[in-house]
């Protein structure tokens, strides 16, 4: 396979109906709300302004590079998640990233947009970590190339990583390659019945080992956890950790939050903490119980269910060098903050990128915060 | 055409300040701080490891404190003077050449290691630390350090972050941005930012992504904290040779078929091996036209299994010989034939200059048989070292600088290769930086409104251009120019000598 496109996607290239409409928006002042399987619409704000256009991606698709021995794919934004995923099946490999997907329609472009990472990301990395290269539609209309099609690449600024979880709000990504990994030789689910504490203090003797983790997460009274890598040391890790054997598509349930934790009948918030490794358990306002919190990524990132106040529960957060997002409103309803506001010196040159590269406010303006 | 500063291609700085004017007002606002100024104390500054070209600062600052550093950014923000910060001075692509008219910021006081935390598996350094002192520090932890640039031993970290430096084992473990968590920053009016956190992700826009790589163009880094990784239990190293560096370069795409990720995965052309194996001794076979070196780590189970795919793979991809690293010491002697290859070639020349182009792996075979073709032309050798798991290539171009017009010819074929790496889908620089080295390169292969782009981001950090101007992202005026001189001929274009000769660098 070379990288003629002869995979069983639909290919359409609908690149330049996307940037006239940039142009014209861009012209005009309209602003945008890009729109890819619209699965990931709850996470951030609603775009602000007058009049907002809807554009969607999904008529631009297709993979239009693949060479499984080269290790990257490049794919176009309106192409549908699980179809990339399933052509990287095919040839034993996949985005080790882990991105949830939040329904059958999500695309590549969202995945890019928010950024968002799997239960693997404290060990192989995020989304931003898998991204060698883009295409974005500027505010200009023109196609502009970032980063590249290979695996090192240091010409020019990185704007393409600067692109992921931007919500873009910098430009419309319109392509991305990324690298890929050959799905581990073997894969092995455990559950441990232990308490919290006992399993961040066991997460931390362990991450200073050679293990094969890749995905730990205490939920509802037992640490999970996932070995993957050659059939010796998997097995070799599980003979040694013991526990119950666990389903492998339990890591997807917890990814695409069907657990229990995130039912829709709690009308309490879902925040989303990212900490710094090695946090020990916090007491964290409106979170009395111990199933109010789900601990992933080894406890560095932390779910709660809790009704507190915002402040409170970013204050938490931060004193402990993290962060704290309001995954969902109360009763799944939208919020007017949802991020952690930003040091003022951070926002400044957020408000200045913004002006430098979307002057006329076009792309999701208001999305990540009010100001920008 | 030549690559030194020029104003009217460079673009304007916003005041043209005396030395004496400039000396004056940093002295009264920074009494306290080292500040050279005689013509005699500022030659050691006056190139990094682009020894080729080189420019005396107008000043050199060597300050101690970080509040010294935020005045002295203040103060040149309000005197309209350019800043280039230097770490170690060992990058390759001229991203710390001082400006004349500019002050040369110094971090390498800066030279602490602040903080290592082994249960979250971090380390908190300044930016003057070496990056071989760090997983030197660590590793009583049983934890190292992952990126590892040939210059480890010399090169700070801080130059790391400005350049996203990579290393031989980058297709695994990534690059410096991959192993970065944090960073603080001076803004060049002087204010404090830190981006990326000890937490795995931050609120707003990846600033962390964005300032890796950036050549220093966007603010001063102060303060890094690594990512480190537990020591593998086990390493080990396959050599293969090949009689045909095709069969080679097909042995690497067969490996990663196989579905295992190398640690290291790097390849050397027959002239590579001789130079190495004669100033080493590693025990490479001379005859070779091409070997692999395949490191192997991992849970010591699985090392040994994949030892055995990996032979299994080499030999159907028809190595001639497969030698596996007996112990420790034929391990580190394998590995030092390959990082001592650039000084090795240095000794088969008087002089040489290496590229860094990275190419899609299968071009491989097609971009070595150009650039030997390209080196025919131009009547130069080229030894080729190669990243062959991530594409990222090594040419070394051997030319002798006292013989008249042969340091030109290098640089053109130089420049030539790096476009054949752009046409074969790749890019000019994988992990030495753009500098000013590559500056026109960028012409090449970005497009006008690329670059506009680009321009745009930097403005949005340091609109008077302050900050490193010149370096990284060619102005319009350059890249007018260049392409003017391009389709004037595309013979080798005659260049004013350089100031120097160009000595022997460092890898």
């Amino acid at each position: 396979m070379n990288d003629t496109p002869s995979h069983d996607s639909i290919q359409h290239d609908a690149s330049e109906a996307l940037a006239e409409h940039i142009r014209r928006a861009d012209a005009d002042g309209t602003p945008l709300r890009i729109v890819g399987g619209d699965t990931k619409a709850f996470y951030g704000r609603n775009i602000q302004g007058n009049a907002i256009a809807a554009l969607s991606t999904r008529e631009h698709r297709g993979i239009t590079a693949y060479d499984p021995v080269e290790l990257i794919v490049s794919v176009r934004a309106g192409t549908p998640l699980r179809e990339l995923e399933d052509v990287l099946a095919a040839n034993g490999q996949m985005l080790a990233c882990e991105p949830p997907h939040f329904g059958p329609d999500a695309t590549v472009g969202g995945m890019i947009a928010t950024g968002l990472s799997g239960p693997r990301r404290p060990w192989a990395g995020s989304v931003r970590d898998f991204v060698l290269g883009t295409r974005v539609i500027m505010r200009q209309g023109s196609e502009q190339r970032f980063g590249g099609q290979v695996m090192k690449n240091v010409a020019g600024y990185d704007l393409s990583r600067l692109m992921v979880g931007a919500q873009g709000t910098l430009g419309l990504i319109t392509e991305v390659s990324m690298k890929v990994l050959p799905r581990p030789g073997a894969t092995r689910s455990l559950r441990l019945a232990m308490s919290p504490k006992d399993a961040l203090d066991k997460l931390a003797e362990w991450g200073r080992q050679p293990l094969p983790i890749t995905a730990a997460a205490w939920i509802a009274g037992a640490l999970h956890l996932r070995l993957e890598g050659g059939p010796s040391s998997v097995a070799a890790t599980a003979r040694r950790l013991g526990g119950d054997e666990l389903r492998d598509d339990a890591w997807a349930d917890l990814r695409e939050q069907r657990l229990d934790f995130f039912n829709t009948e709690d009308p309490r918030p879902i925040w989303r903490l990212s900490l710094p490794h090695h946090t020990p358990l916090l007491e964290i306002p409106g979170a009395t119980a111990e199933a109010d919190i789900l601990y992933d990524w080894a406890g560095t990132q932390r779910w709660v269910r809790s009704a507190a106040d915002d402040d409170a529960i970013r204050a938490v957060a931060g004193r402990v060098g993290g962060h704290a997002t309001c995954w969902r409103g109360a009763n799944g309803a939208p919020v007017e903050t949802p991020f952690t506001p930003l040091d003022p010196v951070i926002e400044k040159y957020h408000r200045n990128l913004k002006t430098q590269l979307d002057p006329q406010g076009i792309f999701n303006p208001g999305r990540l915060y009010a100001a920008f | 055409m030549n690559i030194q500063y020029d104003a009217r291609l460079d673009g304007e700085p916003p005041h043209l300040r005396t030395q004496d004017e400039v000396l004056a007002d940093l002295r009264q606002a920074l009494p306290d701080m080292t500040l050279l100024h005689r013509e005699e104390d500022l030659h050691p500054f006056e190139c990094d490891g682009l020894a080729a070209y080189r420019a005396l600062p107008m000043l050199v600052a060597l300050p101690e404190t970080l509040a010294q550093v935020e005045t002295l950014l203040k103060r040149c923000h309000a005197l309209g003077v350019p800043v280039v910060t230097r770490g170690a001075g060992t990058g390759l692509s001229g991203g710390a050449m001082p400006l004349a008219h500019g002050v040369l910021l110094v971090m390498s006081r800066f030279s602490r290691i602040l903080d290592i935390d082994p249960d979250a598996r971090t380390a908190r350094v300044q930016p003057g630390v070496r990056n071989l002192a760090i997983s030197g520090a660590v590793a009583p932890y049983g934890l190292y350090y992952a990126p590892d640039p040939s210059s480890q031993i010399a090169c700070s970290i801080g130059g790391n972050v400005a350049e996203n430096a990579g290393g031989v084992h980058c297709l695994k473990y990534g690059l410096t941005v991959h192993n970065v968590i944090k960073v603080e920053v001076l803004t060049i009016e002087g204010e404090y930012m830190t981006l990326g956190a000890d937490a795995l992700d931050t609120p707003g826009f990846d600033l962390l992504a964005l300032i890796n790589g950036s050549e220093g163009m966007l603010g001063v880094v102060t303060e890094i904290t690594v990512k480190l990784l537990p020591k593998p239990e086990s390493a080990k190293v396959l050599m293969a040779s090949f009689d045909d560096i095709e069969k080679a370069g097909d042995a690497v795409g067969a490996i990663i078929a196989a579905g295992i990720i190398p640690g290291g995965l790097e390849m050397m052309d027959n002239l590579a091996i001789r130079a190495a194996e004669n100033f080493i001794g590693a025990g490479y076979p001379v005859e070779a036209a091409a070997i692999l070196l395949c490191e192997l780590d991992g849970v010591e189970a699985d090392v040994d299994d994949d030892c055995r795919s990996v032979r299994r793979v080499l030999e159907e991809a028809g190595a001639t010989d497969i030698q596996q690293a007996r112990d420790e010491a034929e391990r580190a002697l394998f590995w030092a034939g390959r990082k001592n290859a650039f000084p090795a070639v240095g000794r088969m020349s008087p002089d040489y200059y290496c590229m860094d182009g990275t190419i899609p792996r299968r071009e491989l075979a097609r971009v070595l048989k150009g650039i030997g073709e390209l080196g025919d032309e131009y009547g130069l050798r080229v030894a080729n070292v190669f990243h062959a798991g991530d594409g990222n290539t090594h040419p070394l171009i051997l030319f002798d600088a006292n013989q008249p017009g042969e340091f030109e010819r290098a640089e053109a074929l130089g420049g030539r290769i790096l476009e054949l790496c752009v046409e074969a889908g790749g890019t000019i620089t994988g992990e030495h930086g753009v500098g000013r080295e590559k500056i026109h390169q960028m012409c090449v292969q970005f497009s006008p409104a690329e670059l506009a782009t680009f321009r745009a981001a930097k403005a949005a950090f340091d609109p008077l251009g302050l900050l490193n101007p010149g370096k990284n992202i060619p102005a319009p005026a350059r890249c007018s120019e260049f392409r003017l001189t391009k389709s004037a001929g595309d013979a080798p274009a005659p260049s004013p000598a350089p100031t120097r000769q160009v000595p022997k660098s460092q890898g």
